[in-house]
């Protein structure tokens, strides 16, 4: 198929950018998204232009380095894949399709369509863990039994890649899923019972300091987000946050 | 040549960890706070080494190309994690695990490692439980586990499909913890280029700043390299597409041996190619072998019906399937290792039973898991198990539940349900068990300059098991190296910080900044991607799944002539100073294609067959293991450790002999 591309180019973080058009053809429709996008940066290349930057890694949905806003949607038109799995047989021949960054005031772009997400690790880095030594000498695996139902869920809630798609998708800006992930994922937890007040309000500070908004129950972020995180970890967090905070 | 000091403490094998740790020198917590320890890269084994490391109270400063720690590809492993654990009670013990490890091996790994390796192993599982690792649980509200090839018991603990991400969260949240007190530098989007030897010790680094492109010196009394395995160096593989050999075959040239480069992991689960603009491979867990039967048409006509798509493959009936693994292996069946299912596959597809257009692709098959689980949960639940459309909708939610996710991958990817129909698969380049040389310590042949993780060759000899990747990493990080170190540390109490002013630090920036200049200079007339997926080509032609003389010979010599065309023509891109990732691939692919001959060299040389490194040379000729691979123990029974001495082929081969006392040396069968 052949296809017309509008992709936002922008130097530096501190350039202006504008969104600039090339076309791409003979795409077969088993190529990834990010396989057509390797074609026209070989044409760039091959042409003495600089090639579309954008951030990629592992190519199966599990590392959260891809992004891109295309056509209006995080990780595009399909449901329940990052962009990295999306296959162009999601689209049709002569489309035009428009590749936009992640956009949110807490991920500020570095070049093209890569933007800088370490507000989300700042936010772990508040209390995404529990804290316990890597000695080794915890208690056998097997000596806190947890109800499958709560391991199951609180399974769920960790398959987060925290790529930042729920944020991209809200138009708050709202980190409210990536950080009620982690916050459920311990709260359903023995393990995480101990430090649980002060994880959910020193998590939730961070997010608010990093400049991301607030969560207005639209549920956008539930639809993009590839690993269909649930917004029941929203309300959860919110539980443990009044809990937290009333005492 | 000299030979290699393995330093494996006296004693008897089962003790010789414990006591080792009874008596190696401590470092005491106020004279931890002086010294300094690089990691370079954050995944399992980096992760979990730089967190240990900073809550003993070293001051870390951890590397990685990505822009968090998190994604680092140990994230991508998927099927588990072995712990001799014991818990479903049937005959798992330290010892097995460590036989079986070494038997997986193809005898090529060190006793000694692996029997530390299997020893800790069930400390992982608490110590991750501990951290709030959502592994599998069943009703009962304990640990589940599965079964992984190459084994007879069940002792893979695993979350879903999804076991390195969880585990790798794991040491992510271990590091976040210590970052966030301070004693754990971050520095994401880094590159390390080169280690910077003084006086004869690792004591430093020079990292390219991705975002910036500013080169910086950065100084520690030891450096640990855990940046993972090559199997990049044939441009298509599971590996991400970031994961790079640099750090690796920098550390090589300055000093640290290379042991074993040929020993590669081709994964017999992935799904086949497509075309070729394909940028990667995808695995498909190992762990679908529980419930997978593997199998192509016995008969030619259907296999050309299927390919001119006239028949598909659910109209084959039972008996026109050869099921070849259960065929051959009838002990292990579709669990064998996965040398040995690979090379099976190749052997059927190579025979011409192929099941897609190219001829690269066999069926896994889940129609009889989905019968079996069926029947049972309809018979708990009280239902008419006779009721065959029940039964399948019962099975297949099971099967969903145990590899959902996974099942999801395949039809994105393929747009066919794996649910009604068979997957295909074929096999693909996962995992490198060769990599550089380290003694008990996991000290490298540079004093103070360690490998952990894929990056080492320690532990796997030949072929490396399922679920035992993660095993490694984190024994490693979180209970090997925090222990070795400290023994080479109590020796710099006094040596205060290490400056980065002086002529080693000013030699080794220099030199990383006129190979940038180089590159971005050249003006060529060929991409990075170019250059890569030829020498991907020569190496999964001729350096693949079989190996010999005559094509390792002309590897050699292909991969010398591609890397002299590269350094002429290849054109980067853009400018030094900025976010430049034409430039990163174009530093990879160089050292790629140093590593690439030396991996052949190293074939070359050892005409045996053995585990992942297979010659068409040496194959048994008759009785039961007919055409099953044929090792030599004779001649070759010891670790191939590789002298840089400049060009590739200069290199100067250094043998440490392996002993085995525990075990007998036998013909690895699975009959």
């Amino acid at each position: 198929m052949n296809l017309t591309l509008k992709i936002w180019r922008q130097k530096g973080p501190k350039d202006q950018g504008k969104m600039v058009d090339y076309k791409v053809s003979d795409i077969s429709e088993h190529m990834s998204f990010l396989e057509m996008l390797d074609v026209l940066n070989e044409q760039l290349i091959e042409k003495g232009e600089e090639p579309v930057a954008f951030d990629h890694d592992c190519r199966e949905g599990i590392c959260g380095m891809c992004s891109l806003y295309i056509n209006g949607e995080a990780h595009g038109p399909d449901r329940g894949v990052t962009t990295c799995q999306l296959h162009m047989r999601m689209f049709n021949d002569g489309d035009t399709i428009y590749i936009e960054p992640f956009r949110a005031k807490a991920f500020p772009i570095i070049k093209d369509l890569t933007v800088d997400r370490s507000a989300f690790d700042r936010i772990q880095h508040a209390g995404g863990y529990v804290s316990v030594n890597t000695s080794g000498n915890t208690q056998d695996a097997n000596a806190i039994p947890i109800p499958k139902d709560d391991a199951d869920k609180a399974f769920d809630a960790a398959t987060c890649i925290g790529c930042g798609a729920c944020v991209a998708s809200c138009k708050n800006s709202s980190a409210m899923l990536y950080v009620s992930a982690k916050v459920s994922q311990f709260a359903l937890l023995p393990q995480g019972q101990i430090e649980a007040k002060d994880r959910v309000l020193n998590m939730v500070n961070q997010m608010d300091l990093e400049g991301f908004g607030n969560c207005t129950n639209t549920g956008a972020c539930e639809v993009e987000c590839p690993k269909g995180i649930s917004l029941e970890n929203i309300a959860r967090m919110n539980r443990e946050f009044l809990k937290a905070s009333i005492k | 040549m000299s030979t290699l000091d393995s330093k494996i403490p006296k004693g008897p094998l089962k003790d010789k960890w414990t006591s080792y740790k009874d008596k190696i020198n401590l470092v005491n917590p106020a004279n931890k706070r002086n010294i300094d320890v690089i990691v370079v890269g954050t995944g399992l084994a980096g992760g979990s080494a730089s967190a240990t490391l900073a809550e003993l109270g070293y001051n870390v400063k951890a590397f990685c190309y990505q822009d968090s720690p998190r994604r680092a590809h140990s994230i991508a492993a998927q099927g588990g994690i072995n712990a001799a654990k014991n818990y479903q009670g049937d005959g798992d013990s330290v010892y097995r695990l460590f036989y079986d490890t070494v038997k997986g091996g193809d005898y090529r790994s060190r006793e000694a490692n692996v029997y530390r390796l299997a020893e800790v192993s069930a400390n992982i599982i608490d110590q991750c439980v501990a951290q709030g690792v959502p592994f599998a649980r069943d009703y009962g509200g304990l640990l589940d586990n599965r079964s992984f090839g190459g084994v007879l018991v069940s002792r893979t603990f695993y979350a879903k499909g999804q076991t390195g991400q969880q585990l790798l969260l794991g040491a992510y949240s271990a590091m976040n913890r210590q970052i966030a007190r301070g004693k754990i530098q971050m520095h994401n989007r880094h590159e390390m280029l080169d280690v910077v030897v003084v006086d004869g010790k690792a004591r430093g680094i020079i990292a390219r700043n991705l975002v910036t492109g500013e080169i910086e010196r950065h100084s520690a009394h030891a450096v640990v390299i855990a940046s993972g395995g090559y199997g990049n160096v044939y441009f298509l593989s599971t590996n991400a597409m970031g994961s790079n050999a640099t750090a690796a075959w920098k550390i090589h040239k300055k000093g640290a041996y290379f042991a074993n480069p040929c020993y590669t992991q081709i994964h017999p689960t992935c799904i086949p190619r497509s075309g070729d603009y394909q940028s990667k491979l995808t695995l498909m867990s190992e762990s679908l072998r529980n419930d997978g039967r593997i199998w192509v048409p016995k008969n030619m006509d259907d296999v050309k019906a299927i390919r001119e798509g006239k028949l598909k493959p659910t109209q084959i009936a039972e008996e026109n399937r050869d099921y070849y693994l259960e065929r051959r292996y009838p002990a292990f069946g579709n669990l064998v290792p996965r040398d040995v299912a690979s090379r099976a596959a190749k052997e059927r597809c190579d025979a011409g039973y192929g099941v897609n257009a190219t001829g690269e692709a066999v069926y896994l098959d889940f129609a009889s898991a989905i019968q079996r689980y069926g029947k049972e949960e309809a018979l708990v639940k009280g239902l008419d198990a006779s009721d065959a459309k029940l039964v399948k909708k019962l099975g297949q939610d099971i099967v969903k539940a145990k590899y959902g996710n996974l099942f999801q991958m395949y039809e994105k990817i393929t747009d066919d349900n794996p649910y009604e129909t068979p997957m295909m698969i074929y096999p693909a380049v996962h995992y490198t068990m060769g990599g550089i040389w380290v003694d008990y310590n996991l000290m490298t042949t540079v004093p103070g300059l360690y490998a952990i993780g894929e990056a080492n060759f320690s532990d796997h000899g030949a072929n490396r098991l399922g679920a035992s990747a993660l095993m490694q990493g984190l024994a490693d990080g979180y209970f090997v190296l925090p222990y070795t170190i400290g023994d080479y540390l109590s020796n710099d109490i006094r040596t205060g910080e290490i400056s980065t002013d002086s002529p080693e630090f000013e030699e080794a920036e220099k030199s990383v900044k006129d190979t940038i200049e180089k590159f971005i200079n050249n003006k060529g007339s060929h991409s990075v991607d170019y250059f890569h997926k030829k020498l991907g080509n020569i190496m999964w032609n001729k350096c693949g799944m079989s190996r010999n003389e005559q094509g390792l010979k002309e590897a050699i010599q292909e991969i010398k002539e591609l890397r002299e065309q590269f350094w002429k023509e290849v054109n980067v891109p853009g400018t030094a100073n900025e976010f430049n990732k034409e430039l990163e691939k174009a530093g990879r692919v160089a050292d790629f294609l140093e590593l690439g001959e030396l991996f052949a060299k190293d074939a070359l040389h050892r005409t045996e067959s053995c585990g992942g490194h297979f010659r068409e040379e040496s194959v048994e000729t008759d009785g039961e293991q007919k055409g099953e691979a044929l090792r030599d123990d004779q001649n070759f029974a010891y670790v191939a450790a590789w002298e840089y001495k400049g060009e590739p082929s200069d290199a100067v081969l250094h043998k440490e002999q392996l002993e085995f006392n525990d075990i007998e040396l036998k013909q690895r069968s699975y009959k």
